[in-house]
């Protein structure tokens, strides 16, 4: 189990930030109402509540750095939507039952489950849905015991380390094996779905899988199919939107495509693209990997030349050229 | 009673405060968790003072972000021992430091009898003194018993 760095992590012991002073030892309830509420005051227009909680900020930031993805970002402005009008409603005495906001994330490998899962994180905390805002990443093996009686305090322990923030279970349909009747799997399972159900205050659950798989694991758990609202199904990326993800790793990277380079990058994706195993916008980001590879070692070849930032920092389309996935679309092309 | 005048064990943070509420016992354990402190919950039906270690429930908390996971740790324990003392106790890990930096009680058996003195006379007509909880000359589990 991991901490995904850039999101709340965890406090490590020993490295505690020993600012927070000892008036925060507090003991009126009604500063932990007022802390609760804090910076919400009494909004009585969605925008007002937009901008006390940069919601607005959080959903411009996803459309900026999140290509593509349009089903999902729809569900996600929803959702949002309807947390602010809750803050609305609330501010002025109705009800508002806090939603269920467990969900389920399909889609084929790379196109992105993990980053909004991470994304989500931030939104549901700006929107004051969940406290603390940190993702806690899991996958079968944090959950489910090796022996009798290890299961339940193993999967508890991880609940209790998500609470206040997002529980991302990566791969769920893992944690049911049907294959083997005496899989502690099932216990976990059990587990999840009662703090599902009783904790719904405290936690966000978000299941995330390959979509036939996950399809399966939902028809042999009921139970869990019909305590997740929200079943987000990711799309694959097209060939426009992979080549805008190629520009926007790259300029993370501080790399940039040099002449012609972007255009051969295109010419490079709509072949992988057919070719097996290709898994979106992780196949762009190991084919940019491996072009800094190439980058690399012919900045190398040459020890005395003097290297400028713009030679350090440009993908040239020989880099790209030399890639194995040209020689097998020339060859699919001749067969064809 | 001048033994015993508030009929309420005092030991740990807040004990001559009226009992903590949950909300008030959430803000607590927020706090310890922004200093870095580990939680755990601790029982026992024999509160002597020399008794320095309770019965841990469950093991201690690391790595907790939100108090609602105490809380739910501290929710079981109460269901399962409803008349027993239970504390919350802060373990602060910082180098050097290694201890417990908070400790209060959160659950109290309904009725508290406190402790009595136990006095001993050895040679010399000396006099040792000791205390001893009235409870506990009841057997383990037993304690506390309306």
């Amino acid at each position: 189990m991991y901490n995904i760095p850039g999101s709340v992590t965890s406090p490590a012991a020993g490295t505690t930030p020993a600012k927070a002073g000892e008036g925060d030892a507090v003991l009126s309830s009604q500063s932990a109402a007022n802390a609760a509420g804090a910076g919400v005051g009494a909004a009585r227009t969605v925008a007002e509540v937009m901008a006390q909680s940069q919601t607005g900020a959080v959903l411009d930031e996803l459309d900026r750095e999140l290509v593509g993805l349009a089903p999902v970002k729809a569900r996600i402005r929803d959702i949002a939507a309807l947390l602010v009008i809750d803050r609305l409603r609330m501010n002025q005495g109705l009800q508002a039952q806090s939603p269920s906001l467990h969900m389920s994330f399909t889609g084929n490998p790379g196109t992105g489950k993990t980053t909004v899962a991470l994304r989500m994180a931030q939104i549901l905390h700006r929107l004051g849905y969940i406290r603390k805002g940190h993702l806690v990443a899991v996958t079968r093996d944090d959950l489910v015991g090796q022996y009798v009686g290890h299961t339940a305090p193993k999967t508890r322990e991880v609940l209790k380390k998500a609470m206040g923030g997002v529980l991302f279970i990566d791969e769920a349909y893992y944690l049911y094996r049907p294959e083997n009747e005496r899989d502690y799997g099932q216990e976990a399972i059990e587990i999840l779905l009662q703090v599902m159900e009783n904790n719904r205050d405290d936690l966000v659950v978000i299941l995330a899988g390959y979509g036939d798989r996950m399809e399966t694991f939902f028809q042999s758990n009921p139970g869990m199919r019909s305590r997740i609202a929200h079943h987000l199904e990711f799309p694959d990326f097209a060939e426009g939107e992979l080549l805008r993800i190629a520009e926007l790793m790259l300029e993370q990277q501080n790399y940039h495509f040099g002449p012609g380079a972007r255009e051969l990058f295109r010419e490079y994706i709509a072949h992988r693209i057919r070719q097996p195993q290709f898994a979106n916008a992780r196949s762009v980001r190991n084919a940019l990997d491996r072009a800094r590879l190439r980058q690399a070692s012919r900045l190398f070849a040459n020890p005395d030349q003097e290297l400028t930032r713009e030679d350090l920092s440009t993908i040239l389309p020989a880099d790209i050229r030399a890639s194995r996935v040209f020689d097998l679309g020339a060859a699919s092309a001749q067969k064809t | 009673m001048m033994t015993n005048p508030t009929g309420r064990l005092t030991q740990g943070q807040f004990s001559f405060l009226p009992d903590l509420t949950d909300a008030e016992i959430t803000l607590q354990v927020e706090y310890g968790l922004k200093k870095g402190y580990a939680w755990a919950v601790e029982y026992t039906d024999d509160p002597h003072p020399r008794n320095t270690y309770w019965e841990m429930f469950g093991m201690p908390m690391f790595d907790l972000s939100d108090a609602a996971g105490v809380m739910l740790e501290l929710k079981s324990c109460r269901s399962t021992f409803p008349q027993h003392y239970i504390r919350l106790v802060a373990f602060d890990s910082t180098r050097g430091v290694e201890t417990i930096a908070m400790s209060f009680i959160v659950n109290r058996p309904p009725v508290e009898p406190g402790f009595s003195v136990v006095r001993q006379e050895t040679n010399g007509r000396t006099m040792r003194y000791t205390i001893r909880g009235h409870e506990a000359d009841r057997p383990e589990g037993e304690r506390y018993r309306k």
